[in-house]
């Protein structure tokens, strides 16, 4: 490739200042989250040293017992959803662009509509149909409201990919003698796992940062999230802000690890179907 | 090792009927070639014969035993596709154990089938790399030792050398040509290529929009074509035709009588004349003329590509060592026992042998 040195530079000066710009905030947190209250307000930017340092923070979130299962609740919902998410989706899509039957098309477009409408216009439905479910101060609650709100993009994205997939592949897998299921989980999965890689993790992250269903179907003591949980924290009149800010950090450490782990697959699989012959 | 059968299978996708009414049979041990330009049925043809696709009507049998009603894995087939269809995160050797590991046979017969297929095709060095790391002659090869490992009673091979090279496409069609032979299966070949389709075929069956234009040997597709559409697809450079009237029982162009009408046919007025390039002879006293238009010197041969005196093309082939400039006039003769004649609905009439 051609590449002039200055406009190289160009675009690397564009990309460090984005860099710098989504980090900044995210640098604050977690530099806040190693002083005192007094701290925090007398120089918010300054790094933690000398009299600044201070733990406080993170003894107060240790000392409350129920962080631990805050942690637990929000990787049960945001695993669980993911699982459910990736391979509905993918069977779905898979089925639109694998098999010709009447209402294909339709089907197809009922399925990715939810991309346009978002899925908090209906919480008061949902709330209601909760209720009525006996499903309130569940996970299940939130699992099943964070799969119906994954799966439109999830759907879109990977029937996108697989129209690309040529259809020799299966058609071999049959005179294999495969099974129509086998033929998904066996040639298909894999074949697109670096989409289900980009997927995961733009699935992953609203779920986890989301406050509002669970504050909504799921706020009992015990089907409290991460999100929810940094709340007791802020009050009504005082904020423990160096407890909120060490919460949040250690929040952000799971997502971080997942997307790590996406990241990898996700870099192994476009660089194993870049090697062209 | 089977024969196959084809009686009546017809077509549809909803509407539009795209294979219409095709009978045939392939001989046990025979390489069938199916030959036609794109969109002519032979893919779907090989598809339903698969079982990728279902039959509309008729019925389809191998080995004397109805299979139609069969899913592909039964049938006793096996199938080389134009894209390779290599699973990509297997190795060679997986790719090639796949169906037989699936089908349960135990694993020490997987391997000794695989390692045989794998020492016919020279994949021996090839077993644990992937197909992203393999050239595509080479993951052609893997491929086809894909089907030759199932021992499949019929060969299916949906354009197999599309996707190469010109270079390597010879040197793979020679290749499946020593298996066929060493092989000696059922293979059923479907290539939009006629020179593929004549050098490989033991019998050549030509398509055209949904039916069998002609089923035969390559040299009787080639010395008695049907129709002027099998004329013209088989041989390279295609066929001339001429249009021309008849007139006292003789088929002319620009006043010379060219060749006689078969005896007592007197329904035709207009014929085409079909000339191979090869069967012109150019010389000074030759009854007809043309000017060069284009001169192509091959090496070993040259073409001359002619205007004649009522603007009609015609491609003549000549000696390598003769030389001619664009402009000139150049007589030749046609050698009258080679000619065809086609009618105004394009069907062969029969021929008269004299001059």
């Amino acid at each position: 490739m051609r590449s002039n040195p200055l406009s190289s530079m160009a675009i690397h000066g564009v990309l460090i200042l984005y860099s710098a710009l989504a980090l900044f905030p995210l640098l604050l947190i977690a530099i806040n989250s190693f002083k005192s209250k007094k701290g925090i307000f007398r120089d918010p930017t300054a790094l933690p040293l000398g009299e600044l340092y201070s733990t406080k923070g993170y003894q107060s979130v240790l000392a409350n017992g129920d962080f631990p299962l805050y942690f637990g609740n929000s990787l049960t919902v945001t695993l669980i959803s993911l699982v459910l998410i990736l391979l509905l989706g993918a069977m779905a899509a898979h089925g639109l662009t694998e098999y010709r039957f009447k209402g294909n098309g339709l089907l197809g477009l009922y399925l990715i509509l939810g991309i346009m409408v978002p899925i908090r216009l209906g919480t008061v439905a949902l709330l209601e149909l909760f209720v009525k479910l006996g499903l309130t101060n569940t996970l299940t609650a939130l699992v099943l409201v964070y799969t119906a709100q994954g799966l439109p993009i999830a759907i879109f994205i990977f029937t996108e990919f697989l129209k690309s997939v040529s259809g020799e592949i299966k058609d071999s897998a049959r005179i294999d003698g495969l099974s129509e299921y086998r033929i998904f989980f066996e040639v298909v999965l894999p074949l697109i796992r670096p989409v289900i890689a980009t997927v995961a993790v733009f699935s992953m992250i609203p779920i986890w940062n989301d406050l509002w269903f669970p504050l909504i179907l799921s706020p009992g003591e015990e089907t409290r999230t991460v999100t929810l949980g940094i709340q007791q924290f802020i009050g009504q009149y005082t904020v423990n802000w160096s407890a909120v800010l060490a919460a949040l950090t250690v929040a952000i450490v799971p997502v971080l690890i997942m997307y790590v782990i996406f990241s990898k697959q996700l870099i192994r699989g476009i660089t194993a179907g870049a090697v062209k012959g | 090792m089977a024969t196959l059968e084809l009686n009546n299978v017809v077509k549809q996708f909803g509407q539009v009927e795209v294979i219409h009414d095709i009978s045939l049979s392939v001989n046990d041990g025979e390489l069938m070639v199916f030959v036609g330009p794109s969109g002519c049925g032979k893919s779907t043809m090989l598809r339903m014969i698969a079982g990728l696709e279902e039959l509309t009507a008729g019925d389809i049998q191998i080995g004397g035993k109805k299979v139609d009603h069969l899913p592909p894995a039964k049938r006793g087939i096996a199938m080389v596709f134009q894209s390779y269809a290599l699973y990509p995160h297997k190795d060679v050797r997986g790719n090639l154990g796949f169906a037989l590991r699936h089908a349960g046979m135990p694993k020490a017969e997987v391997t000794q089938r695989v390692d045989a297929a794998a020492d016919i095709l020279g994949l021996g060095p090839l077993m644990k790399r992937r197909p992203s790391e393999l050239s595509g002659g080479q993951r052609q090869r893997v491929a086809i030792g894909r089907a030759i490992v199932r021992e499949p009673e019929v060969f299916l091979f949906d354009e197999p050398l599309s996707n190469l090279d010109a270079a390597l496409r010879v040197h793979m069609r020679v290749e499946i040509l020593k298996l066929h032979q060493r092989l000696k299966s059922t293979m059923i070949y479907v290539t939009h290529d006629q020179v593929e389709a004549m050098t490989l075929a033991d019998r050549i069956a030509v398509f055209r929009d949904g039916v069998v234009e002609q089923c035969g040997t390559p040299l009787e597709l080639y010395k008695n074509p049907a129709n002027k559409f099998v004329a013209g697809f088989i041989g390279s450079p295609a066929m001339n035709f001429i249009d021309s009237n008849v007139v006292n029982g003789c088929a002319e162009h620009a006043g010379q009588a060219v060749i006689n009408m078969p005896d007592g046919d007197s329904n035709h007025a207009k014929v085409s004349i079909g000339i191979r390039p090869e069967d012109v002879r150019v010389k000074p006293d030759g009854i007809l003329s043309g000017t060069v238009q284009v001169y192509e010197h091959l090496g070993g041969e040259a073409y001359l590509h002619l205007l004649l005196q009522d603007d009609q093309n015609l491609v003549v082939r000549t000696d390598a060592d003769s030389a001619y400039r664009i402009g000139d006039t150049v007589r030749f003769d046609v050698i009258d026992s080679k000619l065809h004649l086609f009618g105004e609905n394009g069907v062969a009439l029969p021929r008269q042998l004299t001059s």
